[in-house]
């Protein structure tokens, strides 16, 4: 038994060593250029998302949540359009996170894998699979949500 | 331990009727065939669709192409293969599988991740020693569109890859083995040991791969009582260069300093440098084409005498990572000789 | 005015972004967990009410990253509990929110109608 432990510890000793020299040599994401990058074109996707808000409390006479909605769709509307295209994961490789945080990264996360899983069929590819990687952020939004809603039930209402 | 004439040391086999490698063929796809290495493939498809309606399906077909060439190459026909060797990085191998179905050879399916094409050279000169099967046919192929799906994300997801990541291969190599025949001969091999230091990041195969990679050289030198001098290089199959850096730092802890001069990856002949693939090639496609495409025209022009070719394989699976399991690699090396 | 509005909205989304990138290259997690991060932070800021005020100085800067998409989550179940009880809980997440996800499966599943996805060079 103590036989197996001092091995045991052996190996994790090895494993700890091999993360060290693994870790000096990995090369590591620019981080400042990564930073910059998403910043200035995160920035640019919410002016955007403003602007179309702007023009639908303007012209469309939608109030302001209503409008705010709006600039939302025009988004995820040009997101769909750009991945089917084939344009958006060249943009999503230049900003990262830039385009996953705003709205524009939970449509391409939609529309993507419907788009990559069609040879498997309407149903069990496109259908399925849209929500491979937006699917979690719906299931913990919406938990969230009733959690929250629960609580002030209980507590305020 | 079984002791026979054919097995020396722990792990390493002898092939006394030397098996050769008669013909090859390389198939790849369009950025492979941009690389540096583009001119010496049989053929370069220009879509990577192949005209299929699935990637999946074009990786098949690139996968039988390659088989095909290469029996032609050897002034074969289909009927007088005895078997074939062969995997791929899919899902239970579905391009080995089907390509399988449509040559109508017997047919051993293997996967070992990026090391298939050792691997598949290795059992295919055993059994063309063993006088099984002759000529044996070995082949590996994978498609980069298809394993990011499968490990990593859809195509067009927008997001970043890890300056440590690397670029699946769209390609495939097959090997024609014949027992005393062919200009390169395989006199031994060395079986490699699944090895697990306890990497987790799936963008980092190189360093999942590296302690495999020493791990066999160390065994492949202990059983044969060898040095590095004994070989002209040393050829691994997708360490990247990471993988290949940490390669030098633990065979150099073990006392044997191999360095850029006498290693090669095939990971990082493949693509030039402003091809945008990061740590270099990967996949079992890497190894299997850069042994048509590289290593065996310079065994054949002289160049190299002795070469040991060894392709590393992260046998990792979607499930097993998001289980948190770490990542193992495994190594089988060859060692390739040309005739005098 | 207008443009102090566009400043404020770009710098408080871009620094959201940045934020992200961060984490991302910090603790190597996947942009999936990011969203889904961001979106359950969302709920709760909201919820504590934070996220409100901050959506009314930042305006899009604040509801376009998925954190104001949580922010509208928890909004709407709070506010259809005052509404209607308990059962607010329940339908008035979704039915605030339910503009951004229709927009996002119905424009997905056009797009896959419409297009293949294409290889990387």
């Amino acid at each position: 038994m103590k036989k197996q432990d001092q091995q045991n510890s052996a190996k994790e000793l090895l494993r700890k060593q091999y993360a060290r020299m693994v870790e000096k040599v990995t090369p590591s994401s620019k981080l400042l250029e990564g930073c910059l990058r998403s910043f200035w074109v995160g920035g640019l996707i919410c002016t955007l998302g403003q602007a179309f808000s702007d023009l639908g409390y303007r012209y469309l006479s939608l109030n302001s949540t209503e409008a705010s909605t709006f600039g939302s769709m025009v988004l995820v509307f040009i997101t769909a359009l750009l991945t089917g295209i084939g344009i958006f994961d060249r943009i999503g490789k230049y900003a990262g996170a830039g385009t996953v945080v705003p709205i524009t990264g939970f449509a391409n996360a939609m529309v993507s894998p419907a788009m990559e899983y069609r040879p498997e069929g309407w149903v069990l590819g496109t259908g399925a699979k849209l929500f491979t990687i937006a699917g979690p952020v719906l299931v913990y939004g919406i938990t969230a949500s009733v959690a929250v809603g629960l609580i002030y039930c209980l507590i305020g209402g | 331990m079984l002791k026979t004439v054919k097995h020396i040391g722990e792990q390493t086999v002898l092939l006394e009727s030397m098996p050769g490698i008669i013909a090859s063929a390389a198939v790849v796809g369009p950025k492979e065939g941009k690389g540096p290495l583009g001119i010496n493939f049989d053929e370069v498809v220009d879509d990577p669709l192949c005209g299929q309606e699935s990637f999946e399906m074009a990786e098949h077909m690139i996968f039988r192409r390659a088989c095909e060439k290469c029996i032609a190459n050897a002034g074969m026909e289909k009927g007088q293969v005895q078997a074939l060797l062969g995997g791929d990085l899919l899902n239970q191998i579905m391009a080995a599988s089907l390509s399988a179905r449509e040559l109508g050879i017997p047919f051993f399916g293997l996967y070992g991740a990026c090391s298939t094409m050792t691997e598949s050279l290795l059992l295919g000169a055993m059994l063309c020693d063993g006088g099984y099967f002759d000529p044996v046919l070995c082949a590996a192929g994978s498609h980069f569109c298809t394993a990011e799906r499968q490990y990593r994300f859809p195509l067009e997801y927008g997001c970043q890859r890890t300056p440590s990541a690397q670029w699946t291969v769209t390609g495939a190599g097959a090997h024609m083995l014949a027992r005393g025949r062919g200009k390169v001969r395989i006199p031994m091999g060395t079986v490699g040991r699944v090895i697990d230091l306890g990497v987790t990041d799936a963008n980092n195969m190189g360093a999942a791969m590296a302690p495999a990679a020493a791990d066999t050289i160390l065994h492949h030198l202990l059983d044969t009582g060898r040095t590095l001098a004994d070989y002209d290089q040393f050829v691994t199959g997708d360490l990247g260069a990471v993988g290949s850096r940490l390669l030098y730092d633990l065979l150099g802890k073990n006392g044997v300093e191999l360095s850029g001069k006498k290693h090669t990856d095939c990971g990082l002949m493949i693509f030039d440098k402003d091809q945008d693939v990061h740590a270099g090639g990967s996949g079992c496609g890497c190894a299997a084409s850069v042994l048509r495409g590289y290593i065996l025209p310079n065994l054949e022009m002289g160049h190299w005498k002795r070469v040991a070719f060894m392709a590393t394989g992260a046998l990792l699976s979607t499930t097993s990572s998001q289980q948190g399991e770490t990542i193992p690699g495994v190594a089988h090396l060859v060692v390739l000789e040309r005739e005098a | 005015m207008m443009l102090w509005t566009y400043i404020k909205v770009f710098l408080c989304g871009g620094m959201l972004c940045l934020m992200g990138e961060w984490i991302i290259l910090k603790t190597k997690l996947t942009p999936a967990r990011i969203l889904v991060a961001y979106i359950t932070a969302g709920v709760i800021l909201s919820a504590v009410g934070l996220y409100g005020p901050f959506v009314s100085f930042a305006q899009a800067g604040a509801t376009v990253p998925l954190t104001g998409f949580g922010h509208i989550l928890a909004q709407g179940a709070i506010a259809a509990v005052q509404e209607k009880g308990w059962i607010g809980a329940f339908t008035g997440g979704l039915t605030a929110a339910a503009g951004g996800i229709t927009a996002a499966v119905f424009f997905g599943f056009l797009t896959a109608v419409l297009f293949k996805p294409k290889a990387k060079q």
